[in-house]
């Protein structure tokens, strides 16, 4: 029954689709970029951040990723563009700009 | 070997659950169903049995954590009645889409209201369109032979649908009445082990169940679900078959009782059906051709095959334990009278609305309208459609 | 109609004439009959007026109604007489059973016409002896069963005697108490069921 569930698209026929539309893997949301929902995006000034990582926790789409205890840049693939990690950065380190 | 026993609808059925001795049972209890997660629990007390019984505190809960165990990988049931099926509406449909085989004990009670704790078939009939199997039986002993066969048919490959075994409430399911048991191990070879293809508890082959699903896949999922349902019916008539080299006991889709040469047939669900089927072997002796078609599987409905069955026949009593509130018959006679016409199976066909709420359904009734509708039909006039049985006016 | 024999119970809920009911399908049925047995069902009330019923027959029983044209009628509780129409459809040659002090004579003018047989039981004296308790449904269902015939005294008495030690395994002592109640029924009814049988004949 296991179907490559990457196969499956909006055209795919009934016959075609997955029992249920069960998805035979797990985390399948990072396979789908939602950073093309974009319309502005945020900019990352590294010389501001004190690395205080109240931005990271309170992004929707966990774009902002974190590796020993230090924020990365963003992960545009998946980031929506919301601007809430602009407004949790206390210290101007993050602006959000127009388009992608 | 058959063991002879006598013992009641709900208790029939609380022993099939504790020979196939499911891995879950959510419950919350609801009159006149309580008994059978009472039994159940009883068991488990005992140690006849390690099942998983979940107390929960509404009906909602009890559907979903049967629908959240059934996905983890657990073969799961639950039993309600009434308010209780309907408090689990959402959930059920859910079971249905996410194609989860897990089953349900009904034991049929009106609908409030007016608030009444007594039989009719309002509830399951309620849940005609949430995508389940239904099965209702005449006696306790089809009570105990259904649910035996629940899970063969629901856990088939071709289906993967959640089955509602339901009978009568307070009529069967307090009733003590003969019954013949099969033996643990015999059900148990029956029904087998359960081992899922995909479920969530499997280690390295994660799934992901229920997820949201866009136009685009909905309606094409749903067409899915049908076909999966309409697969059913020859995996009901399998299951049956093996049933019957089991145990002796044959079933259908529906019983046909004495309707060879039927001129009137009268059509119904439940244990209504053995009371017509006395009043049956009475006026036979009258010398009248008169029959009764028992409908043991609601869904999927057999159009067709109950079409095929009455052609024969000069009218049909359609006979609805439910009011639809459509102001055109009850679920029963709307979906018999669309067979008859798909088939170009031109009866007489009339539908009664019968025993609401409890209301008792005698053999004199029963011959009533087998004599109205011969009244009618040898002097040409249209019986009266849609009929209250025994409605004081 | 052969649904068999039909027997109706009147009682109040809380006096056992659902149990009694039930336990007579369960002794019946170990004599090989087709049984039932069901109570007709409403919210359940301590003291409110209950009906329940049993066919018992050679045949499968198909019938899912209740009972309207008993042979036997069995009253648990006499001042149901007065509030209930205990004898509705039972039979002419059928039989009432009616929990009392008083005579089948005094019972007979608060029947509305019924002709048949009567048989009386103070099911409270025999209880209260033999149990020291009141307990009415085990000196009523005894007196069913000798007045119907619907199975031998003797199985009856053997398979009580089974059901009892079943349902009573952690409280042995009350076994015997509820064996004696049994056996001071048929001993008070006996005279009377030989009375009718001459009648009859």
């Amino acid at each position: 029954m296991r179907t490559d569930v990457k196969k499956i698209n909006e055209q795919s026929k009934h016959q075609e689709l997955t029992e249920g539309l069960m998805i035979f893997a797990g985390g399948t949301a990072k396979e789908f970029h939602t950073g093309e929902w974009r319309t502005s995006t945020p900019v990352f000034y590294a010389d501001k951040c004190k690395q205080c990582l109240l931005c990271a926790p309170v992004c929707p789409d966990g774009a902002i990723p974190v590796k020993d205890s230090k924020r990365d840049a963003f992960d545009l693939d998946h980031c929506k563009g919301c601007g809430i990690c602009e407004k949790a950065c206390p210290f101007g380190a993050i602006e959000m700009r127009e388009g992608r | 070997m058959a063991r002879k026993d006598r013992m009641s609808g709900n208790e029939a059925v609380s022993y099939a659950i504790r020979q196939i001795n499911p891995d879950v049972m959510p419950a919350f209890p609801i009159t006149p169903s309580t008994e059978i997660p009472q039994m159940v629990s009883t068991y488990i007390a005992n140690g006849e049995m390690d099942t998983e019984f979940i107390p929960v505190e509404s009906e909602h809960s009890s559907m979903s954590a049967t629908i959240g165990a059934e996905a983890a990988g657990a073969r799961s049931l639950t039993a309600t009645s009434s308010a209780g099926l309907a408090l689990m509406w959402e959930e059920l449909l859910l079971a249905a889409s996410n194609r989860m085989p897990c089953a349900l004990a009904l034991v049929n009670r009106t609908l409030s209201g007016p608030i009444n704790i007594n039989c009719d078939h309002s509830d399951g009939m309620g849940a005609r369109d949430t995508g389940w199997i239904q099965i209702y039986a005449e006696n306790n002993q089809e009570a105990y032979d259904n649910f035996i066969q629940a899970y063969p048919i629901a856990e088939h490959a071709d289906v993967h649908l959640p089955i509602m075994i339901c009978q009568d409430g307070f009529i069967t399911s307090h009733a003590v009445e003969n019954i013949e048991l099969l033996e643990d191990d015999e059900v148990k070879n029956f029904v087998g082990t359960y081992e899922p293809e995909e479920y969530l508890l499997n280690p390295g082959k994660p799934i992901s169940v229920g997820p949201y699903s866009v136009s685009n896949y909905a309606m094409e999922a749903k067409k899915n679900q049908e076909i999966a349902l309409e697969n059913s019916k020859a995996v009901i008539l399998e299951v049956a078959k093996k049933f019957e080299a089991l145990s002796g006991r044959s079933y259908g889709l529906f019983e046909e009782y004495r309707t060879e040469d039927a001129e009137y047939i009268m059509l119904l669900i439940g244990s209504a059906a053995g009371t017509a089927k006395a009043a049956v072997d009475e006026l036979r002796e009258q010398g009248k051709k008169v029959g009764v078609l028992k409908l043991r599987v609601f869904r999927p409905f057999p159009a067709d095959e109950i079409a095929h069955a009455l052609r024969h026949c000069k009218a049909v009593a359609i006979m609805d334990r439910c009011e639809s509130y459509n102001g055109n018959g009850g679920p029963l006679g709307s979906e018999v009278t669309a067979a008859l016409f798909k088939n170009r199976v031109m009866i007489t066909a009339v539908n009664y609305i019968y025993g609401l709420a409890g209301r008792d359904f005698t053999v004199d009734h029963v011959k009533d309208i087998f004599a109205e509708m011969e009244d009618d039909l040898k002097n040409g006039r249209e019986t009266k459609q849609y009929q209250y049985v025994g409605l004081r006016k | 109609m052969n649904n068999g024999y039909e027997i109706r119970w009147h009682g109040r809920g809380g006096q056992g004439a659902k149990t009694a009911a039930l336990l007579l399908a369960d002794v019946a049925f170990q004599t090989g009959a087709y049984v039932q047995g069901f109570p007709e069902y409403g919210p359940e009330r301590m003291g409110a007026p209950i009906t329940a019923y049993n066919r018992i027959s050679q045949n499968q029983i198909r019938v899912h109604s209740n009972i309207y044209t008993p042979d036997l009628v069995v009253v648990v509780d006499e001042t149901l007489l007065e509030s209930v129409d205990v004898t509705a459809g039972l039979k002419e040659n059928g039989a009432l059973i009616v929990n009392t002090k008083r005579s089948a004579e005094e019972i007979r003018p608060l029947l509305k016409g019924y002709k048949g047989e009567i048989y009386t039981l103070d099911a409270r004296e025999i209880s209260v002896k033999a149990l020291g308790k009141y307990f009415p449904n085990s000196p009523m269902l005894a007196a069913a069963v000798a007045v119907s015939n619907v199975m031998g005294w003797s199985s009856f008495m053997h398979e009580m005697r089974a059901s009892y030690q079943h349902k009573f395994a952690k409280k042995p002592e009350v076994i015997d108490g509820n064996m004696k109640a049994l056996e001071m029924t048929y001993q008070a009814l006996e005279k009377d069921l030989k009375h009718n049988k001459k009648m009859s004949a």
